[in-house]
């Protein structure tokens, strides 16, 4: 019997049991269509967040306090200074402080975060001016009391105003805003990175901080072929500065863009490796489903198998067919648990904003993997078929 | 030429401590275009003879020979192959296969020939045409795209006739063709396996009904696993005639019913 009859067969005892063959399907179509769609949202969020990050900055280096609750946090303005005079592969350098606060202006309130940063800052994290101007290297250094804003501050507190030269209460202290940035939209874990209030680090230290101490350096090489150099040096100069022993652990850390990345989505690559075996389980207990309906319709079909054997069908046909039928079960349970999974990461990505990448490698594996299951589970029940002596088989009723 | 030899054939099962003796040493031999049929009471060995007649079974001892190729020398799928093109098989209970239609039910032996059979081996369109011819046979050209459930008992017979000469074998074995159908159906096929027998086809076939045993040409009798007469029938019995005369019979019965209400 060649592999075509075969293949024309099965379709047609499963076409013939189209419920039971529906299922037993079940299952691998659960499987298959969430291993892709799990997958598919897994790295979906690690690419937003990998874009997002590019959209943070070229070339961006970062200085952050050190890790640890015990551990004092001792980057300072002064940290910025050294940097900005002996730093020779760095472009800009700004220092930031970073607030929750809640600001009061034009139409109500509004809780946002406010950050003290230097002229330099929009430079190095790639934020643009949508009107207005940001405020200057002078107005920083007189502390002066302008703040620049974010487009969700403009659309919950100056909608239909133009909110330049309006007054905006940070705390208690009254700022005028000078300057609206332009939109960077949500990140991937769908932080809103335009509710933000950006004003002079000065101003900041005087009207808002306590302490002395910054919460970041942020900086930028000047090209990308710098950025070791970069770090290396401003790795050496914060040592000096600090007064830290040869082999004295660092009291901050420093981060350069890949870093920075990889620390971002390494919660979301960790949430793919999860999801995808939890679907992989489900594939599993797919393909156990497969087998046991296999067994059922070996048992169920003992009559047809004697009939098949008393007009000539050898043991390997006999195994042949049950294990045909059960690849083709599992493969066509993969295809459509692979179009289920096409839909619902369109859908994902379409109505509900979430992003989702099916990657078509992914694809063809979870397809081939549910094949493999087909044979997997389907080889007992088949030998089980095969091994059935003719005279009881056509004697069952 | 002898379609089937058999000489010193024995069959033992082996039940835990027990040997059941269910053929003790039988010979049987069957020429071409014979038509025999085997009777015997329940546990006489009949079926067993039957399985083994149908290389279903293998004999514990003795030489069996069908169609000149001795069976215990060609291992299971040997004897497939000879189940296949040499045998056609008819039993009690039709077994079609359910859900399927009467012409993919007698396509279903051309599906499994192969290898030595290579000149034989058919392609889906020829399948079709032998099938068709066979249903053609046996009377039932117009039925053939339907389902088992939706034939009656003898014409369900029918199909597994045309199934069984589909290939055609050197033999056709019947398991108590007509134990599941009416006299009637019965009659039907006992004429249809005489018309076959006039064209020159072998066949065998165990009954324990002595009126349709009478249908044959030949009565082997068993029992205790061992022939105990082999005769040849003298009166000629025609199937066909008997049928016109039971419905004959049957239509004035049913006449005088009606007179009688």
């Amino acid at each position: 019997m060649n592999s075509l009859a075969l293949i024309r067969m099965s379709f047609r005892s499963i076409l013939r049991n189209r419920m039971r063959s529906l299922l037993t399907t079940l299952g691998v179509i659960i499987g298959v269509s969430s291993v892709i769609i799990m997958v598919a949202v897994g790295e979906g969020s690690q690419a937003a967040i990998r874009e997002n990050i590019a959209t943070m900055g070229t070339n961006l280096l970062q200085v952050r306090p050190p890790r640890g609750r015990f551990v004092a946090n001792r980057i300072s303005p002064a940290d910025v200074l050294k940097i900005k005079a002996e730093a020779t592969h760095v472009a800009a350098v700004s220092g930031v402080v970073r607030h929750s606060a809640t600001v009061a202006g034009g139409s109500g309130y509004w809780a946002t975060s406010v950050f003290g940063t230097e002229p330099s800052y929009p430079e190095i994290r790639n934020w643009q001016i949508d009107s207005g101007d940001f405020f200057t290297e002078k107005e920083n250094a007189t502390k002066q009391k302008v703040a620049i804003i974010g487009a969700t501050i403009v659309s919950e507190l100056f909608d239909g105003i133009d909110p330049i030269g309006q007054q905006l209460r940070i705390g208690n202290t009254p700022f005028q805003i000078v300057g609206v940035l332009k939109s960077k939209g949500k990140t991937g874990m769908g932080d809103d990175q335009d509710n933000v209030v950006m004003i002079p680090l000065n101003t900041a230290f005087l009207r808002l901080e306590r302490s002395r101490f910054l919460n970041s350096i942020e900086m930028s090489a000047k090209s990308e072929g710098e950025m070791t150099a970069a770090q290396t040096e401003v790795d050496s100069i914060l040592r000096t500065a600090h007064r830290l022993e040869a082999d004295a652990d660092a009291d901050y850390q420093l981060f350069n863009q890949e870093e920075i990345i990889d620390m971002a989505s390494s919660t979301a690559k960790t949430l793919t490796i999860l999801l995808g075996a939890i679907a992989g389980v489900s594939l599993l207990v797919g393909g156990i489903g497969i087998m046991n309906i296999m067994l059922v319709s070996v048992t169920e079909r003992t009559r047809e198998i004697g009939i098949r054997l008393s007009v000539g069908a050898r043991r390997s046909d006999i195994m042949r067919q049950f294990l045909t039928e059960a690849v083709v079960l599992s493969l066509l349970g993969g295809l459509v648990g692979i179009a289920l999974a096409l839909a619902a990461v369109y859908a994902l990505n379409t109505f509900w904003s979430i992003r989702a990448d099916a990657n078509p490698a992914f694809i063809f594996l979870s397809g081939g993997f549910a094949a493999a299951v087909g044979v997997f589970f389907g080889y007992y029940p088949a030998r089980k078929a095969a091994a059935m002596n003719p005279i009881d088989a056509l004697r069952t009723e | 030429m002898s379609v089937i030899e058999m000489n010193g054939i024995q069959r033992h099962y082996i039940l835990g401590e027990v040997t059941v003796k269910a053929l003790n040493g039988v010979d049987l031999k069957i020429d071409e275009k014979e038509f025999v049929a085997i009777m015997g009471a329940s546990g006489s060995g009949k079926s067993t003879l039957m399985n083994i007649i149908g290389c279903l079974d293998a004999q514990t001892a003795g030489t069996y020979m069908l169609d000149g190729i001795d069976t215990s020398t060609i291992g299971a799928d040997g004897l497939a192959e000879i189940r296949n093109a040499k045998i056609g098989f008819v039993f009690q209970g039709f077994n079609l296969l359910a859900r399927t239609t009467a012409l993919e039910n007698v396509e279903l032996p051309l599906l499994y020939i192969r290898g030595g059979a290579e000149q034989k081996r058919t392609t889906a369109r020829e399948a079709r045409d032998s099938a068709m011819r066979a249903l053609d046979r046996v009377g039932l050209t117009d039925r053939m795209h339907h389902l088992p459930t939706q034939l009656s008992g003898g014409q369900q017979q029918r199909v597994a006739i045309a199934r069984a000469l589909v290939n055609e074998p050197a033999l056709i074995l019947a398991d108590e063709p007509t134990g599941n159908l009416d006299s009637a159906m019965s009659l039907e096929i006992m004429a249809l396996f005489q018309e076959l027998n006039d064209q020159g086809i072998t066949v065998v076939m165990v009954t324990h009904e002595p009126d349709i045993a009478a249908f044959a040409r030949r009565k082997v009798t068993v029992r205790d696993g061992l022939i105990l007469a082999d005769a040849p029938i003298a009166e000629r019995h025609d199937a066909g005639e008997a049928l016109e005369k039971w419905n004959a019979m049957h239509s004035r019965f049913m006449a005088a019913g009606e007179a009688v209400r």
